[in-house]
């Protein structure tokens, strides 16, 4: 398989996912068989082609210096799991 | 064996502008938490980013003071990793295609210029400020909750990285104090390190004189004064020394810098896998800098404090000129007339002693005031310039006020004094010296304070010794 069993640890470690047995062997088949798809492309001939970033043939495009209103702060603090005072409140960083 | 540093340095600095980097919310030092935050900023689902224009522009002009090339073609992309100073889960920033590359900063020395390598100059948007408490005085380590304020997420930022040609403490402190006052010149930046719109990363290791090899390096983190930087960089310099000749080797870390603490405190890691994924930023489009944005940047940006410094040292010494233009002294020091020197002196040591904003000073005033400045008591010079800064200061009236050194004025007023206190003549020429502070005392009181202390000392003295 195109993608190993650590590879798969690694990944869900940067996710902050924690997987059961049954998962890393499901992803571990799932993510290889996507990369395996993608990897169809190598089977072209690409040398002169240059790496994409972007569907669109635009650039520059970017908005004045200009302060708009931002919201209040009791409807940034809405959906806040948790806070205290006008600060959203975490578990220990 | 000698030693020889190898210092290289990464620079955060918070642009001014009005509004963020990707959204229009306003930036301000000092709003009260989370005041200043919108979907955008706050990362809700299904937002846009719309980079600011000045942003550009300013990274623009900040690349051409050091010397760097403008890219043709620039890229944002996303740097991922998760911590709640990041509500996106990734950061917008600058990878493989920055926006300048490949500069030269001129840092004028003793002995010459040294050419201070730029690697890169590259925008991108600050995190949250996080706040850890439970832990004391807001330590991250035992900490039970974290507070975060998103007025700071998404605050436009460029980190500037430089090549590791730096080989000194001292060298480092005097190239960040002219980067500082180099960004503050152009206009882009406060670079007030106290408010933390300016912060430096160091990088420090050692190697054999003469050797070109570089070795394991430690990272000092978040340093935000020039003295804790030197500080910093000299005590790693000694640690790894002392590894080296111990026949021990330098383990790479990242080493958090606590003042007056003897060696800095490994940091806790925001990510122990340093995996950030980087990808192009699928929601922005290229940067394509047009040739009149990078060319009226060129055109704004004046004389550099590097070539400042070297044009003043030929009039004073290097050390003088050097100070004068870090400190931001070098304006009213070329608006003041006078003898050089002392100008230079009187601007870079009394003025900064009084406290005084030196762009609020009339330098033809002050110019005055620096040529009078060893013919009038120290108390009334000192005096004068502590008004300096006033908006309608005039030296002469301080001048006219300040003195009566002329001895065909003094003389009268001493003699009378002399006539009316007969008894206490009498004592001191008996050898009662101490008498002389009540005579000039007297004459002090007499002139309403404005005699001469100097010549009404030597005046008396030589009178009551005529007997
Ligand atoms: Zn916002």
């Amino acid at each position: 398989m195109a993608i190993t069993r650590a590879e798969v640890l690694h990944v869900a470690r940067l996710a902050r996912l924690a997987l059961t047995e049954e998962e890393i062997a499901r992803f571990q088949e799932q993510l290889s068989a996507i990369l395996e798809a993608v990897g169809k492309v190598d089977e072209l001939d690409l040398s002169g082609v240059e790496p994409t970033a972007h569907p669109l043939e635009l650039s520059n495009v970017w908005g004045a210096d200009e302060p708009r209103p931002s919201i209040d702060v009791e409807e940034a603090l809405a959906n806040a799991p948790d806070r205290e005072g006008s600060y959203f409140r975490v578990p220990p960083a | 064996m000698t030693w020889e540093p190898v210092i290289g340095c990464e620079i955060h600095v918070h642009l001014k502008t009005q509004t963020k980097m990707f959204c229009r919310c306003a930036t301000g030092f000092g709003a009260p938490e989370n005041s200043s935050t919108c979907p955008v900023c706050l990362a809700h689902p299904g937002v846009l980013p719309v980079p600011n224009e000045r942003a550009i522009e300013w990274t623009i002009k900040l690349g051409l003071a050091l010397g760097c090339d403008i890219a043709p073609r620039a890229v944002f992309h996303r740097k991922n990793y998760f911590y709640p100073d990041n509500p996106k889960g990734y950061q917008i920033s600058q990878y493989d295609e920055p926006l300048c590359m490949s500069g030269s900063f001129l840092l004028p020395g003793v002995g010459g210029d040294t050419e201070i390598g730029i690697v890169r100059a590259h925008l991108e948007e600050d995190a949250a400020k996080n706040v850890h408490m439970g832990g004391g005085e807001g330590r991250i380590h035992g900490a039970d909750r974290t507070l975060v304020d998103f007025n700071r997420a998404g605050m436009p930022l460029v980190e500037i990285v430089t090549q590791p040609h730096l080989r000194s403490s001292e060298q480092t402190k005097r190239f960040l104090q002219l980067l500082r006052q180099t960004v503050r010149e152009l206009g882009i930046s406060d670079a007030e390190m106290q408010e933390g719109s300016m912060r430096f990363d160091v990088n420090v290791s050692v190697r054999p004189e003469g050797s070109d090899e570089l070795r394991t390096r430690t990272e000092l983190k978040n340093i935000n004064s020039f003295n804790f930087a030197a500080q910093g960089i000299e005590r790693e310099i000694q640690r790894q020394i002392a590894i080296y000749e111990g026949g021990g080797e330098v383990v790479q870390e990242t080493l958090h810098f606590v003042p007056g603490q003897e060696h800095a405190a490994p940091l806790r890691s925001k990510e122990e896998a340093q995996d950030y994924r980087y990808l192009p930023e699928p929601d922005l489009v290229p940067i394509e800098p047009p040739a009149e944005m990078v060319e009226q940047a060129r055109a704004e940006l004046g004389e550099l404090p590097s070539a400042r410094i070297r044009r003043l040292e030929t009039e004073l010494d290097f050390g003088l000129a050097e100070g004068l233009v870090t400190s931001g002294r070098d304006g009213l020091y070329e608006r003041t007339p006078g003898d050089r020197r002392a100008v230079a002196n009187v601007v870079m040591n009394e003025l900064a002693a009084a406290g005084l904003d030196p762009t609020e000073v009339n330098g033809e005033e002050l110019g005055k005031l620096v040529e009078a400045r060893d013919r009038i008591p120290r108390e009334a010079f000192m005096k004068a310039l502590g008004a300096s800064g006033d908006g309608d200061f005039k030296a002469e009236d301080y001048l006219g006020e300040a003195v009566i050194a002329d001895e065909s004025e003094l003389d009268p007023v001493i003699e009378r004094i002399l006539a009316a206190n007969d008894e206490n003549v009498a004592a001191y020429r008996a050898g009662k010296q101490g008498l002389l502070g009540f005579f000039v005392g007297q004459v002090m009181k007499e002139t309403g304070g404005k005699a001469d202390p100097k010549v009404v000392n030597t005046r008396l003295r030589e009178l009551l010794d005529r007997s």
